[in-house]
Formats: structure tokens, sequence, C-alpha cells
């Protein structure tokens, strides 16, 4: 059912029948190490370079949420799956040997936003029985990508973020399991002009400002109708913009609001400034800490927005500014 | 008109709630390693000259002495937290720009030896030398005009 | 004294461009590049080489120190070959420098494998 402007609620909810997490060593020394699903000591996660590694993240978080389905590749309809390389090299060659059909998605770090967002669509409208949802990135491949070399010397700003190393993926069907995707507020994309790429946290809580807001007004809720609202990867400096971005518009978050990007990292002890970042950032936390919480009914419903900024080397170069999205999805209890 | 207005008020608050580092605080230890790394470069000169070296080959064997330091220090990712500590003290000594090209050279390895290195060892050092070639040759050519007169 | 001038002199131009950095927030690429064009024009005043010769290792050793080798390389070629030591000097110059960074650091990519960040 179309809903206001940007919303869909579904008339049968989409459930989420099972969710894995596989992450990196940083993040299995963070506050939510012992709840993922497999943790990596070796940087290059058993591969040669940090594409193989991001790769095999993807394999193997699609390998376990299947595992724990109880399912194989050929009872999965689609994949929707995306990362932060160039051309989703990282979803190409880790899926391929699934069979599965799929569509790779570029949102930034909003990716997990829009996969489950497209699944639960997909599933909703009857088009398959059940699909996966995923995304990831690596930290040492998407600082190749957007930074410097790992070994070239450079301090990081209080404002950067730093890119979580893992995968999240849910596998989504019409069943019920730990939880269950009532709708969904798709984002537009917002620039307010910041050009600073290593504060992306100011570039991405314009957009979720806006998504959380359509959200409320598309389902004409306040606030509290939430136990949590959690953002992708704002981090400190984007978290403190956001609630004060979405008081000026005449509701207050500040009660609700969580963040995964601080949520993963102890930024005092793992000195990762301001929080973590990245398609795996929100995709992880989500498969691990927050359907945790839902499934043990600790939290009833959730609004889950995945936060994006979208730049590229080039568009950085040419002096463009950063751009953000957020998507957001509805998540309740069983 | 107005969009710029907002975009112009959303960076100053941006601005406004964005922590900054402790300028002093870097500043010092950007002084510190800064002067470590140039007094040793003092000291290998020291050495050479009283080994009987001239002015010019002093000059050479001191800055390859550095760059080699730096090019092992960065292969064994020490570089790096010392950069992390002394920020501009580790950038700005020819030890940073070895570490620029080293580093690249050690990342892009991956991609091959002639795409991969070859052409990505300049990434971030070769606008130093393009700029440093440029701004030289232009007063050069200054210099040269001055002495037609 | 001349390992306090060295380390006094070299210390004092990182502090700077630290402040520099920090209240500008240039890329560190383009910080390179400036005090290399810095050091040249120095070079060219006539400040940087008499500069050098007092502070030592604390003027030769940053960056703008390898601008001022640059001029002063291309100085020296048009004193002795006119017009055409406009393109020689600079790299006469600079190639113990630019040789060793890139033969060192080819040779440190046959040995070592990047390295994940902590």
């Amino acid at each position: 059912m179309i809903v206001g402007k940007q919303s869909i609620q579904f008339e049968q909810a989409v459930h989420i029948i099972s969710a894995a997490s596989v992450a990196g060593k940083k993040e299995a020394e963070g506050p939510l190490g012992n709840l993922f699903d497999k943790t990596y000591e070796d940087p290059y996660i058993n591969g040669q370079t940090w594409e193989e590694g991001e790769a095999n993240l993807q394999k193997d978080a699609a390998a376990i949420v299947m595992e724990k389905a109880k399912m194989t590749p050929e009872q999965i309809r689609y994949i929707f799956s995306g990362d932060l390389l160039n051309q989703l090299i990282a979803t190409s060659f880790g899926l391929m040997d699934y069979n599965i059909p799929i569509f790779g998605l570029y949102g930034a770090c909003s990716t997990m936003g829009e996969a489950l967002s497209l699944g639960a669509m997909t599933v909703a409208g009857g088009y398959a029985e059940h699909v996966i949802a995923m995304a990831s990135s690596h930290f040492g491949s998407a600082e190749k990508t957007f930074r410097f070399p790992l070994e070239y010397g450079n301090q990081r700003p209080f404002s950067a973020t730093w890119t979580v190393t893992g995968s999240g993926a849910v596998i989504l069907g019409k069943e019920k399991g730990i939880a269950r995707i009532t709708g969904i507020t798709t984002g537009k994309i917002v620039d307010y002009g910041v050009k600073d790429s290593m504060n992306m946290g100011a570039c991405m809580a314009p957009a979720a400002a806006d998504a959380i807001y359509q959200n409320l007004m598309d389902f004409d809720i306040s606030p509290e109708a939430y136990d949590r609202i959690i953002t992708g990867d704002l981090g400190y400096v984007g978290q403190t913009i956001l609630i004060e971005l979405l008081k000026d518009k005449g509701f207050d978050i500040s009660k609700q609001h969580m963040d995964c990007g601080i949520e993963i990292f102890d930024s005092e002890r793992q000195d990762t400034h301001a929080g973590g970042s990245g398609c795996g950032c929100s995709a992880v936390t989500f498969c691990s800490y927050i359907l945790k919480q839902i499934e043990k009914k600790a939290w009833k419903k959730v609004l889950f927005l995945p936060t994006g900024a979208l730049l590229s080397t080039i568009s950085f170069n040419e002096g463009k500014s950063v751009p953000g999205v957020a998507h957001c999805v509805i998540v309740e209890c069983e | 008109m107005t969009v710029k207005t907002k975009e112009e008020k959303y960076n100053a608050y941006v601005k406004q709630v964005t922590p900054t580092t402790n300028m002093w605080l870097n500043i010092c230890k950007a002084f510190l390693v800064g002067g470590i790394i140039c007094t040793l470069g003092q000291f290998i000169t020291n050495w050479l000259k009283n080994s009987g070296l001239n002015q010019e080959d002093t000059a050479a064997w001191t800055s390859l002495a550095l760059i080699l330091l730096s090019v092992i220090l960065t292969g064994l990712n020490l570089y790096p937290k010392i950069a992390k500590f002394g920020g501009a003290g580790s950038l700005v000594p020819i030890t940073g720009f070895a570490n620029s090209v080293v580093a690249a050279a050690i990342e892009f390895k991956k991609e091959g030896w002639v795409f991969g290195v070859g052409a990505k060892i300049f990434t971030i050092a070769g606008p130093v030398i393009l700029y440093g070639i440029i701004s030289s040759w232009l007063l050069g050519l200054i210099y040269w005009i001055t002495q037609l007169f | 004294m001349d390992y306090v001038k060295a380390f006094l002199i070299g210390g004092l131009i990182c502090a700077v461009v630290q402040i520099f950095m920090d209240r500008t927030k240039l890329m560190p690429g383009r910080i390179m590049v400036g005090l290399v064009c810095l050091g040249a024009i120095l070079g060219f005043a006539g400040v940087y080489q008499p500069f050098i010769d007092w502070a030592g290792c604390g003027a030769s050793v940053p960056l703008a120190g390898f601008g001022n080798t640059l001029y002063q390389g291309v100085k020296e070629a048009v004193d002795s070959d006119g017009l055409l030591g406009l393109f020689r000097g600079g790299f006469e110059a600079s190639a113990a420098g630019i040789s060793g960074a890139l033969l060192f650091g080819y040779a440190a990519s046959l040995i070592f494998d990047p390295k994940m960040k902590n």
C-alpha cells in the first residue's frame, strides 16, 4: 500500500527469516564483537588482495545466512547486494559462485537499506519466495579506493570515520522468522553543500533528517512510535547535527536515536574518532545487535535507516559537494 | 540565492559542532618529530663531511640515507604511526616525500608491476616533482632573461 | 650547535606547516606542492641558500629545501649552458633524491605487502 509521498506499508509484513554477520579483527575487538557469526584474524580475509578479502566477506555471509535458514542457493530467487568498490567488484566476485540471480546495488553506505527495501518489495509483491539482502565494506579496499594507500602517513581529523570490515546478510520471505519488515520510506538525495570528505557525518545528516521527517509525516506518527531510530554511520558529529535538524522541524528524537557507527567501535579505546562507516557498518550492526534485540523483543518497533554519502574520488577532485541519501526500513518484532 | 545562503549557514553550523584537534599539542608534536628528523640528517651530514666528502655529495648522500630510512620504516608499517603522532613533522621532511612514493608502490603492487606499481608509484609524489620542475623552470627563465642585460 | 640549529629550525618549519594544515584542512599533497614551490621561489629570491648555510639540515631536509635544490640546479645550468640549462638543471640537481625514492620504493614493493592499520 502506497503511503504518503515516499513510503510503502506492506499489507502483509515481509519476514526476516535469518541473519548473518561476519567481520574483521578490529570489529571483533569492539563492543559488539561476541555477537558476530564469524570473525577473521587475517586482514585479507583468506584472500590475496583487499578486494578478494571483501568478496570473501560476502561469500561467507551469504553461506552462513543460508545455512542458518537451512536453505540451499536454489531456494533463493534473488540476491540484492552491493559494496563501495568501483563497479561493485566485491559483490560480483564474492557471489558469482552461488548461481543466484542478482541485482547489484550502489547506495554508498546506505546500500543495506536499499537492499532491504527492494528485497521486501519483491517478496511482498509476490515475485519471489525468498531473497537475500546484503552489503559489505572493507577498511583496506575502501581506503585504497577513496583515500590513501594504507602505508601512507597522515593524520585523521576527529570528524573522520573508520570503514568497517564486514558483511551482513538477511533472508527475506513470507514465513515467520526473527523479525518483520512492515514498511519502508525511500530517501531522496539531499545536498547541503558540504565538501569535506573527512566529515561524512555532516554530509549525510541532512539526508537522514529528511528521510526520518518524511517517514513520520507519511505514516502520521511521532518519534515515540519507535523504540529506536537507528542511523547507519553518522558518527558523533552527524548525530549532533541530525538531532538538531529534526528539532528545527519540530521532532525530538534524542531519546530514540542510535547510530551503528557509534555502537560498533569503542572510540576511546579503539581510536576510531567519529565512529564506524561503510556499507558493512550498518549491515553488520543490523544483522547482529539490532536483530537480536528485536528477536528477544527488547525493542518492538525500530526505524532502521542506513545513510550514504554520494561521492567518488572524481566528483571530489572536480570540486563537487558530497550529497547524502538515507533509506528507512521499519522493522518490528514477530 | 536563497539556496546558497542555506548552504553557507549549514556549513557554518557544521564547523561549529565539529570537534577540532588540539592545535597546540599537534604543533608541539610536529615540532618534535620534524626536529628529530632534521637533526638526524645533520648527524649524517656531519659524519660524511668529517670523512672528507664535498658539500654537494654530502647533501646527496644525506638525502639518500633519509629516503632509505623512510622506505624501511614504511615497509615495516612504522612510518604511518610516526605520521599519526607527528603530522606535519613527518610530512614536511624529505622522508615524507619518500613515504608517499613507497606507500603507493607497496599498495598498488597487487595491480601488477607495470600498471600497478609502475603507473601509480607517483600518485601522491608526482605533483611535487611536476610543480617543482615547473616553478624552478619559470624562475630559471626569469633568471636567464635578467642575465641577458 | 649544528644539531641545536637543525632541531630548532626543522621543528619550527614543521610546526608552522602543522598550523596551516589544521587551519585550512588542505590535503597533504597540496601542502607538499606548496612547500616545493615556496622553496624554489625563496631560492630565486636568494634567501634560501644562505638559510641552508646557516641552519644546515634544519633548512635542507624539509621539502622546501628540495624546491631550492631544483632552482639552484636550474640556475647553475643556465650559467653554464644558457637556455638549454633550463631543461637540464632541475632534474640534474634532484637526480639522486628522485632516483633514490624510486629505486628504494620499488625494492620495498618487492619485499613488503600492504598491511592493515589498527
